[in-house]
């Protein structure tokens, strides 16, 4: 077993972008659920019209990169919208249905065969890459960090990744800090309460939407230019559920527990795939195949999640003495 | 207490009567329905509210007081009628709307935000604060000076409610009587014209009830006008200027607390034959029997 290799893997994934990808997206999500309490079970689809969103302006319109990014982030606001009007006026339980039915029908969407002239189809999109990758001044060569290597390209997407996380970071903790973010946690505790005291509750939940989408948004954007392509079925409710722990690990209504939460739970993932992957092949798992380790350790993160829930609701970031109060 | 026909002059005009005219009426509302299903909860034809007084709203469980409430608050839609605040409409006008015009209410079950401290309770009471519009909240500067105000005007409200001990506390650390403390400190931020509590009294521990009683007081001689909810008949009879009896859906009486309380069918029939008598404490064996009566019947 090359427990060193498996380490690294693990050290390596702590800060990949998928790992920065997944961080962006539940630091979205905190901002719709953690301090608003939208309970939004479609962040993929965010994600998901953020990329399409970017990539079809690089390719159908053939726009520079930031117009692109910005053509993005609006078809993210205007699908924050789309889902908001008609369910944001009634109870919480509405939105999470109309979330993960719509994050669906997205999903669909890019693979019917008769948009599949802008959109892909069931093919997805690629080479749109150009530009971005045309902005890297970090020169070709391999960078060592010890124990891990990296070539210049994966460097300069590690640099921007992070680079926006910690931005985000700062954005968010003026905003949660700020008499704007006092109203949204109001809203969270009961909206009727703040309505009472002469706030437009509906204007403010729209607002947490559009926000907590375009953090999804630019998440997605970063993961398919990593990749330099796009792919319909990335956005299954897989990539919500992950986002979803991601958020639970660190913390909801915390501005690092989304950061760290990531960090760690993709670290566990592939800690979990190298280990046991390697017990299997030594024999110690003699009724395991391979393939079936790929499965296995989904349970056993589903299994840890669901102990972390029971036994550590407010996550690893969240305050304490929050969680003494039934609220 | 003064004598209570001029008293009666003083705000209504006219002889008191259900529905009647007031010299200076703040709150209006006439012929406002609300119906569930085939349930009518709210039938009022014409009922005033008048300025500057406490105004108590009264009537048997069931009687539609809250409905009213949350109907002429924007909370609740009712299926027709017109009411107005210091004559601008308000029918259909939505409930953050109603608030901003100066018509603050409270809440029968405290709506005490319970993952927010104290402070940040009575802050977000506040209104006028550049801060909690998107853009300017990214720019410190630009709402920092308010903040400073609302927190100045929220610590005079906590010290005169005798919450400052519990500042940073949560809300959700608060008794059920303080909640209530909170939760009116809260609706005073924004310097409301009328104040509407539903129930101010409910679970409130007694020993509270006189500085409850003193606040409401306090508003009044501050120029504020209250209407309130209310089973407790002292509070009623100690505090309010004017009375207004409900009674499946509609307005049976009204007038001075002293009158209204010796009309006799307003005793019998919506405070109790013995409303000011003392029945005891109520015993289990009398309970368990009425309960067995009521299972027979039901039977």
């Amino acid at each position: 077993m090359d427990i060193l290799n498996i380490l690294s893997l693990a050290l390596g994934e702590m800060i990949s972008p998928t790992t920065i990808t997944f961080v962006l997206c539940a630091m979205g999500l905190s901002v719709h659920f953690g301090y608003t309490g939208l309970l939004n079970f479609g962040q993929a689809a965010f994600a998901a019209v953020g990329a399409y969103g970017m990539a079809i302006g690089l390719i159908t319109f053939q726009l520079p990169l930031w117009l692109a990014v910005i053509m993005g982030l609006v078809c993210s606001a205007i699908f924050a919208l789309i889902l908001g009007i008609p369910t944001l006026r009634l109870r919480a339980d509405y939105l999470a249905i109309v979330t993960i039915a719509t994050s669906e029908v997205f999903r669909y969407f890019m693979t019917t065969i008769g948009f599949a002239k802008v959109t892909g189809g069931s093919n997805g999109l690629s080479q749109f890459g150009k530009q971005f990758w045309a902005l890297n001044p970090i020169p070709e060569a391999d960078y060592n960090f010890g124990f891990v290597t990296y070539r210049s390209d994966q460097l300069f997407v590690l640099i921007v990744g992070w680079g926006t996380i910690i931005l985000g970071a700062l954005v968010l903790r003026l905003l949660m800090r700020s008499p704007w973010g006092r109203v949204l946690k109001g809203i969270r505790e009961d909206e009727d309460a703040v309505r009472s005291l002469g706030k437009n509750v509906f204007a403010y939940k729209l607002q947490s939407l559009i926000i907590g989408g375009m953090f999804a948004s630019i998440g997605g954007m970063i993961f398919v230019l990593n990749l330099s392509n796009v792919q319909p079925q990335t956005w299954t409710t897989n990539f919500t559920f992950t986002i979803w722990s991601v958020l639970l690990l660190g913390g909801a209504a915390t501005i690092l527990g989304p950061i760290a939460g990531g960090m760690i739970f993709l670290a566990l993932i592939s800690l979990t795939q190298g280990i046991m992957g390697a017990m299997v092949e030594m024999g110690w798992l003699p009724f395991l195949s391979q393939p079936d380790v790929a499965q296995i350790r989904f349970i056993l993160i589903g299994l840890s999640l669901m102990l972390l829930v029971i036994f550590r609701p407010q996550g690893m970031f969240g305050n304490k003495r929050e969680t003494q109060f039934n609220g | 207490m003064a004598d209570p026909t001029t008293e009666v002059k003083s705000i209504a005009v006219g002889s008191a009567g259900p529905g009647c005219k007031k010299v200076d009426p703040i709150l209006v509302a006439d012929k406002v329905r609300r119906q569930f299903g085939g349930l009518t909860a709210v039938d009022v034809e014409h009922v005033e509210i008048p300025r500057g007084l406490i105004t108590a709203l009264i009537g048997p469980n069931g009687a539609g007081k809250t409905t009213f409430f949350n109907l002429l608050t924007g909370f609740d839609k009712p299926n027709e009628g017109s009411w107005s605040f210091e004559g601008k409409d308000l029918a259909g006008v939505s409930p953050y709307r109603v608030a901003r015009m100066g018509m603050i209410r409270t809440f029968q079950l405290t709506k005490a935000l319970s993952l927010l401290t104290v402070i940040e309770n009575m802050r977000l009471g506040a209104q006028k604060q550049p801060g909690e519009s998107f853009l300017t909240a990214l720019i410190r500067p630009l709402w920092i000076k308010r903040e400073r105000e609302i927190t100045e005007t929220a610590d005079a409200l906590l010290k005169r409610f005798k919450l400052d001990a519990k500042r940073e506390d949560y809300a959700a650390s608060l008794s059920g009587g303080q909640r209530k403390l909170l939760e009116m400190a809260r609706a005073l931020m924004s310097s409301p014209k009328l104040v509407m509590l539903d129930e101010p009294m409910a679970g409130v521990n007694p020993a509270l009830t006189q500085s409850l009683l003193d606040h409401i007081k306090d508003l009044k001689s501050n120029g504020t006008t209250v209407l309130f909810v209310e089973h407790d008949m002292h509070m009623v009879r100690h505090i309010s200027d004017w009375v207004i009896v409900m009674a499946e859906g509609k307005v049976v009486a009204e007038g001075p607390p002293s009158t209204v309380m010796k009309d006799q069918a307003v005793i019998d029939a919506y405070l109790g034959a013995h409303h000011d008598t003392d029945l005891g404490a109520v015993s289990p064996k009398t309970d368990t029997t009425t309960l067995r009566a009521t299972a027979k019947e039901t039977d």
